[in-house]
């Protein structure tokens, strides 16, 4: 059955008049300031509620710890085999915080902690584009799809030697375009919504507020 | 004219009659339409913005077939399953097979009007499925036991008091609010273990990159990401138009989607699907399965002239602009799309005969055509439209019939005459401003007019001046 319609599909389509195939018009995406891809990031992330705490690497650990007890985060959804993970060990063995979650098992096993317990999860960035002020998260098997989703709160850590003035661009130099993991992600803020009235209102599914450790050094 | 079964007019009169109801629209149109101005500020920008949109689709319409297969390729060398459906039965039996293979009960949905199309919850009920809506629109709605009145902002017709009835009603001890901030809190609780529960997640789709196999879904609420990250198995559901040649193209799409529907840079999530759980991943469906729709849509593309309504990205300006829409609504229109757009697909996809009616909810005013981002000439299709709706009866009724009036064929011919030459429209209106209010309503034509309205007031100046005065720019 799929495959008639299939080719029924295909062959109405074949069948149809031909239209010429247009050019693409020059276009560049809208930028009217002269300031750096970064604070375009920081500006156009912030009016949409991201939150943004400039650090260097050997501060991050102090300021992840900070971040957690202004949000009075009881825990932390972690992934131990990254830097960051590796980072915050290293950092809580010395001194103890918040308690630390590893994702380190399927899904299927950590459902009900992810998905009811946790207050605040942190994941890597693959850079930032200033045109829109997006987030590039890549999930993959150390940082799974969930952890920049389901804790109410998401700390992301971003370097800002890698940002890219737009999704064109980002596409080109990160080969999104060649063989993309399963996922991946532009995010641009907490989650939000307007569907009652029209009034604005954050933290719908997602996290409510999104919190961009940049890394400058 | 050829005979009609669906009662727009009866529709449209009554939610004419509704104060509540045209407050909410009224209200809530107007915010995004100042919202989509202030993003828009330069209109160069604007329209060399809109010409690349419209090229990227036109583009792909014209390879579209080719597109398919490719796309069909890489996605299923990313690891998905494609099915195909030429209509809406076809589709839905696909789906449920699927669910049915693998023994899923429930499935928690991400915003999809092309399920709404194929009236998907209903079919999926009464084969024992659940199909939960997450969007908080489509849940309210759900709740209410209503359809979308707004492709983009499917609650829209309700306002905050209506909600908080409904939520106390339908949600177990849930305490009465009007708090925009205490309803969503309430939503989120409930749906948050729905998507826990969920045997499968369900989504349309914005885009198909054919060259790298991928799925984009924009969301502002995470609904689309949960219900695609989550459960063990992912369906999405797309029209056979929405594919494009290059996954770098999105970025004006999504620039113009976002801005025309919401006026934002972008919604708060972008999700790019290139494939299930791979190896040791820890999340993301195990099985993900894409059913391409037509329904249609090969009709549309067979004609030259409407095809361009398949570059439609569904971002809803054109309704949030139009005159009529904004008076009644879009349940009055009785069909999935309402608005301009709707006024184009929805004769297509349902007939002429019965659904030909929604093409008079237009003044032609111009104003969809204007502000669609991908140069859909929206008024030029419906008066096309309205053409093949009166062809078959063209030879029976001439002249308007037996209310055929020469003094009307006199003033109609001086319109027309008028019209078309920029001198005597600036010699008649010149007149028309100087005595036009002058003229007694007891005059032929006038009389039968004023009637039933009050006699049009001219204005001192006209609005081209106005316009001129002000600055404002010829688009």
């Amino acid at each position: 059955m799929s495959n008639n319609a299939r080719s029924a599909i295909l062959e109405r389509l074949r069948k149809a008049p031909k239209k010429p195939i247009p050019d693409l018009p020059p276009w560049s995406p809208y930028v009217t300031t002269t300031e750096s891809a970064f604070d375009r990031f920081r500006r156009m992330i912030t009016a949409v509620k991201g939150e943004v705490i400039e650090t260097s690497r050997a501060n991050l650990a102090a300021t992840i710890r900070q971040v957690l007890a202004d949000k009075q985060a009881s825990n932390l959804l972690y992934a131990p085999n990254t830097d960051i993970g590796k980072t915050l060990d290293k950092a809580w063995a010395a001194e103890p915080g918040p308690r630390l979650v590893p994702y380190d098992k399927p899904i299927e096993d950590l459902k009900s902690v992810i998905v009811n317990d946790i207050d605040a999860g942190i994941t890597s960035t693959m850079g930032a584009i200033a045109d829109t002020g997006s987030l590039i998260v890549w999930p993959s098997v150390d940082e799974p799809r969930l952890m920049s989703l389901v804790p109410p709160i998401h700390i992301a850590v971003l370097e800002v030697s890698k940002m890219f003035d737009s999704f064109p661009e980002a596409v080109a130099k990160l080969g999104w375009n060649k063989k993309p993991p399963g996922n991946t992600l532009l995010i641009s803020g907490p989650s939000k919504t307007a569907d009652i009235e029209g009034i604005l209102c954050f933290g719908v599914h997602g996290p409510k507020q999104l919190v961009v450790l940049a890394i400058t050094d | 004219m050829a005979q009609i079964s669906h009662d727009f007019e009866h529709a449209a009169i009554k939610a004419l009659g509704n104060k509540q109801l045209r407050t909410n629209f009224r209200r809530v149109m107007t915010g995004l339409i100042n919202k989509r101005a202030a993003l828009f500020p330069d209109p160069d920008e604007l329209q060399a913005l809109r010409a690349r949109g419209a090229a990227i689709k036109d583009r792909a319409l014209a390879k579209l077939p080719d597109l398919l297969v490719q796309l069909e390729q890489n996605l299923i060398a990313n690891g998905f399953h494609v099915h195909w459906a030429e209509s809406v039965d076809e589709g839905n039996k696909i789906i449920l097979d699927i669910l049915r293979k693998a023994n899923a009960r429930t499935i928690i949905k991400g915003k999809s009007m092309v399920s709404e199309e194929m009236h998907f919850n209903h079919f999926l009920e009464e084969n024992g499925v659940q199909a939960l809506e997450s969007d908080l629109g489509e849940y309210i709605i759900q709740l209410a036991g209503e359809g979308p009145s707004h492709i983009v902002m499917p609650a829209i017709h309700k306002n905050k008091d209506e909600i908080g009835r409904l939520f106390q009603e339908k949600i177990a001890g849930q305490p009465y609010t009007e708090d925009p901030d205490e309803l969503t809190d309430a939503a989120r609780r409930v749906l948050r273990q729905l998507f826990a529960n969920a045997d499968c997640g369900f989504s349309g789709v914005n885009f198909a990159a054919a060259d790298t196999g991928s799925l984009v879904l924009m969301s502002n609420e995470g609904n689309g990401r949960m219900s695609t990250h989550l459960p063990s198995m992912h369906i999405a559901l797309m029209g056979v138009e929405k594919v494009i040649e290059r996954l770098e193209d999105v970025a004006p799409l999504i620039s113009l989607a976002c801005r025309s529907a919401t006026g934002q840079a972008i919604t708060t999530y972008v999700n790019i699907i290139s494939g299930p759980r791979r190896g040791n991943e820890k999340d993301g469906p195990k099985e993900v399965h894409l059913v391409l729709l037509d329904n249609g849509r090969t009709k549309i593309y067979n004609d030259p002239e409407l095809r361009q309504g398949l570059r439609c990205i569904r971002c809803a300006a054109c309704m949030n602009h139009c005159p009529v829409y904004t008076r009644i609504g879009g349940h009055a229109y009785q069909y999935t799309y309402p608005g301009p757009i709707g006024e184009i697909l929805n004769p297509q996809m349902q007939g002429i005969e019965k659904a030909g009616d929604v093409l008079h909810a237009s003044s032609l005013c111009g104003r969809c055509s204007e502000v669609c981002p991908v140069k859909i000439p929206l008024a030029e299709l419906i008066v096309r439209l309205r053409r093949e709706a009166i062809r078959p009866a063209g030879t029976a009724v001439k002249g308007g019939g037996s209310r055929n009036s020469s003094v009307e064929n006199v003033v109609w011919f001086g319109w027309k005459t008028m019209y078309a030459s920029p001198l005597l429209y600036r010699w008649g209106t010149w007149w028309l401003r100087k005595i036009g209010n002058l003229l007694p309503s007891g005059i032929p034509l006038l009389k039968q007019w004023t009637s039933v309205r009050s006699k049009p007031q001219f204005a001192s100046r006209s609005i081209y001046d106005l316009a001129r005065e002000r600055g404002i720019r010829d688009e």
